[in-house]
């Protein structure tokens, strides 16, 4: 019996094959219904549902605002008490941030980076649901404090002591601590295994420059992840510890300093708005040079400067904290640094520019979106470029001028991206395209009412309205832009609506027949996700694809000419793999999200009673278990609906052999 | 004793790809150990101004020593030791900066946030 | 098109090279997922002890109104830790003979290697508790000062990746026992290996800023 890379038969039978020692570690072998979401380990299915739960918590995060906005609508609003509004905006930024933007370009990056390079699968696929699932209870372990006492109040930034329990006595920053710790081993599970996915499945020939640029942003995020969490670990454990055993790391009395807590969050906090821009810029390095049928310009060097800010980015974070008492020298280092990162950036909007500049553009949704992100995320550009001169922050910090700022780069650029990615993957993932004209109305009405929300905050901001304050006075001047900028946020609430409308519209009509299947490659792409049908087979590629080149499905298709002029040669759907081979694949597994359920047990044990966290831990020993002694497939698994005849010792080259990089085509 | 002389001394046992012998690992834990026993004198005899930074080399050398052999960081793949050390530098540049602003920089106590004295 | 010219095309674009068995899939780098898994999650553990450590080291001196009891610092016993370090030490010189015994199929040794490593790492365990319980006979409580606090997290995060060490090591040793992890395997001793001689340095790191410079 062949041996697997990951764990040991149990018990073998004299016709040689396996079989588990006992009923219990037998695998899951749905495929369909319920139980083939819940058990699945194929990436795919997991992207999906990272994506779908997402967009739920993009619906709670998005009414948090609204009701934020309608407090705001008027001067001494009625609408929320002080203490409800406290934890409005702090659940509204921690889920925008933990729980809508990370998971869907985890959700996005799960689904295509292995399509992407030519991949069967992630380097872990049990361990990749293993991180969904963590990432889905996590989430509802941090919201279930609305039900039991009141949501975390302090700021998605939770600065201490202010959210020590002399100050936040109630249990909502307990839930955030230990919900926050929970989704956290979540990215960093998934961070490495995208990492060893992209560093070793790679298909022959497809060198390191020449991913696409959205695979090179994916693994630069995952290395900040990989390198940000554990410390922002360590502050949600100083924190929880100070609040659950009364340790004294943010206990003034005691001698502690309270920047302590703001340079442990702020060390994870700034790499982290790169982990949530980078995913969108390099959907956008995907889709600009597709809807300009043109190569991006300077591919090296987008890449590299994706790399640049992904160092960069650990050199800045106390600009977040020039007001805190830093001190002059600290505040000079830091405001240089927090300049020059500009740089990079900036690079990368020059190369978009230029890569539509004389191109054919085609204005689809998913481009549309795109050229969005550019034109909104400059403007986020700027004025974070006016935040770094830390005289003129002094004025800003805390005001609505930031928040202007950092809803222009995460909605006007983060989340504009990864609209254009819904759109231009959607075809990919699910077979059809969603509807042009629905989609034109959820863009339109999204930038406009985005653009009435969040652009009135920068007057009101240099005019000094605070952030965090549940209302304002009708002295202060404040009325009229927040008057239109609640306004704004209703009608990016219409474009949503029209959205989901779209998915479910053409969702419904696709079954029905009435709009049409997709073909391999309906936009003419340039990478390899498009060489295989639409939807995605489970399987991902019939044949193992050689590449010789940066975009090589379209060196496939457009080859120069003896004049040098490139030429059609092939149409993408002609020259697709078929999906018609079934080769066997790893089957499902009960253990990820058993062991999933184990933590948010033991969190709540933590808040409640330790008998609790008890049952939890023995939950995850227990998954731990049958994770480790689960048979490595079930042999009567079938695959695509079909029987298994897998003979597992035929043609077995040797199993450590690299790879040759530059391997020949055909 | 320092790890030119004792890699020297192991050169002619090293089989390139496994990295040591048996016995050229236990002659790296007996350098260990002295290196360990050094550490400790500074605890009984007064090394006046050389302690700190004594302590600081010796560690860092103790350390270099069980990544590069016991860890075989030194005849791996050079992708491990950039996958390690990008994490090892970057705490040490990282906490070091924090260390820094907090003990050097920050206002006295008494200054408050607003006032950049 | 003939179904044979679009099989052509599509042969022509992506070749016929075959895939193997999920299981044995060749990796670009030449080195196996779990390898660099190890050294990813290492190159990341790094970062959580470089937070702990530089906690402590800023909290150690600290002092507020409220402060009472001694410092860590105060109680340290140098001789009894530097025993419980030198034991620590000399696990990693038997962890890597466990690795190099598995590498040359001597299964028996691999086993005496490993227990001894486990037993090592139980015994710098022990020593541990019995310093800390000896701390807080002291007067040295968890909640005492924020230098008490800052110590005994990161004291107490190292113990607990010592522990689950040698849950590891035992693991090791039972599979090993029993037969289903054989010489083919040693990669998963030398994974481990890796593991605990992280456990190591980070110790060198913590005996020198923590306990013996002043």
């Amino acid at each position: 019996m062949a041996m697997t890379e990951e764990r040991p038969e149990v018990l073998e039978l004299e016709s040689g094959e396996t079989t588990p020692s006992t009923g219990a570690f037998a695998r899951p072998t749905h495929a369909s219904g319920w139980r083939a979401w819940f058990f699945t380990i194929d990436h795919k299915k997991i992207g999906i549902m990272y994506c779908a739960v997402a967009m739920f918590w993009f619906l709670c995060a998005g009414i948090e605002a609204l009701l934020i906005r309608a407090q705001l609508f008027t001067p001494n609003g009625t609408v929320l008490s002080a203490d409800q509004y406290n934890q409005l905006f702090t659940m509204h930024g921690t889920t925008m941030v933990f729980l809508v933007i990370m998971p869907l370009a985890a959700g996005f990056a799960n689904y295509m980076v292995p399509l992407q390079i030519g991949a069967r699968d992630v380097a872990f696929p049990r361990l990749n649901a293993l991180g969904l699932w963590l990432f889905i209870f996590g989430g509802i372990f941090l919201n279930l404090s609305w039900f039991l006492g009141g949501g975390p109040d302090g700021g998605w930034f939770a600065y201490a002591p202010n959210t020590g329990v002399t100050y936040s006595p109630g249990s909502g920053m307990d839930f955030y601590a230990l919900g926050l710790q929970i989704a956290g081993i979540a990215s960093l599970i998934g961070s490495i295994n995208l990492i060893v996915t992209i560093l070793n499945f790679r298909a022959p020939g497809m060198a390191m420059l020449r991913m696409p640029v959205f695979t090179w942003m994916i693994l630069v995020v995952q290395f900040l992840l990989l390198l940000s969490l554990p410390v922002i670990t360590v502050a949600l454990v100083l924190l929880s510890f100070d609040r659950t055993f009364d340790a004294n790391f943010f206990n003034v009395a005691m001698g502690a300093d309270p920047l302590l807590w703001q340079h442990l969050f702020w060390i994870f906090g700034h790499p982290e708005v790169y982990v949530l821009i980078l995913p969108s810029f390099g959907i956008v390095s995907e889709t600009l040079p597709v809807f300009s049928r043109k190569p991006l310009f300077g591919y090296s060097i987008v890449v590299l400067s994706g790399i640049a800010i992904g160092f960069m980015g650990w050199g800045v974070w106390a600009h977040h904290m020039f007001v805190s008492g830093l001190g002059p020298v600290g505040v000079a280092a830091f405001s240089a640094t927090t300049m020059f990162i500009a740089v990079p950036t900036g690079v990368k909007i020059l190369n978009w520019i230029a890569t539509m500049w004389g191109g054919n553009i085609r204005f689809t949704i998913p481009m549309m979106f795109s050229i969005s992100l550019v034109s909104m995320f400059t403007i986020g550009g700027l004025s974070g470029v006016m935040h770094a001169i830390a005289p003129a922050d002094t004025q800003q910090t805390d005001t609505y001028f930031i928040v202007a700022h950092f809803h222009y780069v995460l909605f006007g650029g983060a989340l504009m991206g990864l609209f254009a990615g819904m759109y231009y993957w959607w075809p990919k993932a699910f077979g059809y395209r969603l509807n042009e004209a629905l989609g034109k109305w959820h863009f339109w009405l999204v930038l406009l009412g985005f653009n009435t929300a969040f652009g009135p905050m920068h007057i009101l901001g240099l005019q000094g309205m605070a952030r965090r304050h549940s209302r304002y006075g009708p002295e202060d001047g404040f009325d009229f832009w927040n008057a239109v900028s609640t306004i704004g946020a209703f009608v990016i609430l219409i474009g949503m609506i029209i959205f989901a409308v779209n998915i479910i519209r053409t969702w419904l009509r696709y079954k029905a027949g009435t709009v049409p299947q997709e073909p391999a490659d309906p936009w003419d792409g340039r990478t390899l996700e498009w060489a295989i049908p639409s939807p995605a087979p489970e399987h991902n590629f019939d044949y193992v694809p050689v590449v010789t080149d940066v975009d090589d499905f379209w060196h496939k298709k457009y080859q120069a000419d003896e004049t040098g002029k490139l030429r059609k040669v092939a149409n993408g759907n002609d020259i697709a793999q078929k999906g018609d081979q079934h080769p066997h694949l790893p089957s499902p597994s009960y253990w990820p999200i058993v062991l999933a359920a184990g933590f948010p047990l033991i969190a709540l044990g933590l808040i409640y009673n330790l008998w609790l966290s008890g049952i939890g831990l023995l939950l995850m020993l227990g998954a731990i278990f049958g994770w480790s002694l689960e048979p490595p497939t079930d042999p009567e698994a079938g695959h695509d609906g079909q029987g298994d005849d897998h003979h597992p010792d035929e043609n077995d080259p040797n199993s450590d052999s690299a790879i040759v990089e530059e391997a020949p085509v055909g | 004793m320092n790890t030119a002389t004792v890699s020297e001394e192991e050169g002619h046992e090293e089989h390139h790809d496994h990295g040591l012998s048996d016995i050229g690992y236990i002659k790296v834990a007996v350098l260990l150990a002295i290196l360990t026993a050094v550490e400790v004198a500074t605890y009984f005899f007064d090394f006046g101004v050389v302690e700190i930074p004594s302590l600081l080399i010796l560690m860092a050398v103790k350390f270099q020593i069980v990544v590069s052999y016991f860890m075989h960081l030194k005849f791996d793949s050079k992708v491990f030791t950039y996958l390690f050390l990008t994490g090892l530098i970057l705490a040490m540049l990282v906490f070091a900066a924090m260390a820094t602003s907090m003990v050097f920089w920050q206002n006295p106590s008494g200054c408050d946030a607003s006032a950049f004295c | 098109m003939a179904d044979t010219a679009e099989a052509q095309t599509s042969e022509l674009a992506y070749g016929r090279t075959e895939w193997d068995d999920y299981h044995h899939l060749p990796t670009n780098t030449g080195l196996t997922n779990e390898k660099v898994t190890m050294w990813a999650f290492l190159g990341s553990d790094c970062l959580l002890f470089g937070a702990l450590i530089s906690t402590y080291l800023l909290c150690r001196n600290r002092v507020g109104p409220a402060t009472k009891g001694p410092t860590a610092a105060d109680l340290f016993d140098i001789p009894f830790t530097s025993v419980s370090s030198f034991v620590l030490l000399m696990s990693s010189l038997t962890m890597v003979l466990a690795v190099t015994s598995i590498q040359r199929a001597e299964m028996e040794r691999c086993k005496l290697w490993l227990l001894t490593t486990a037993s090592l790492g139980s015994i710098f365990i022990a020593g541990q508790v019995y310093e800390f319980t000896g701390f807080y006979r002291e007067g040295l409580g968890y909640t005492t000062n924020i230098s008490s606090s800052a110590f005994y997290t990161l004291t107490g995060f190292h113990g607990v990746h010592v522990s689950l060490g040698i849950v590891m090591l035992v693991t090791m040793w039972v599979l090993v026992t029993r037969g289903i992890l054989g010489p083919e395997r040693a990669e998963t001793i030398e994974i481990i290996g890796l593991y605990w001689h992280f456990v190591d340095i980070v110790w060198i790191v913590i005996f020198a800023v923590v306990y013996l410079i002043p």
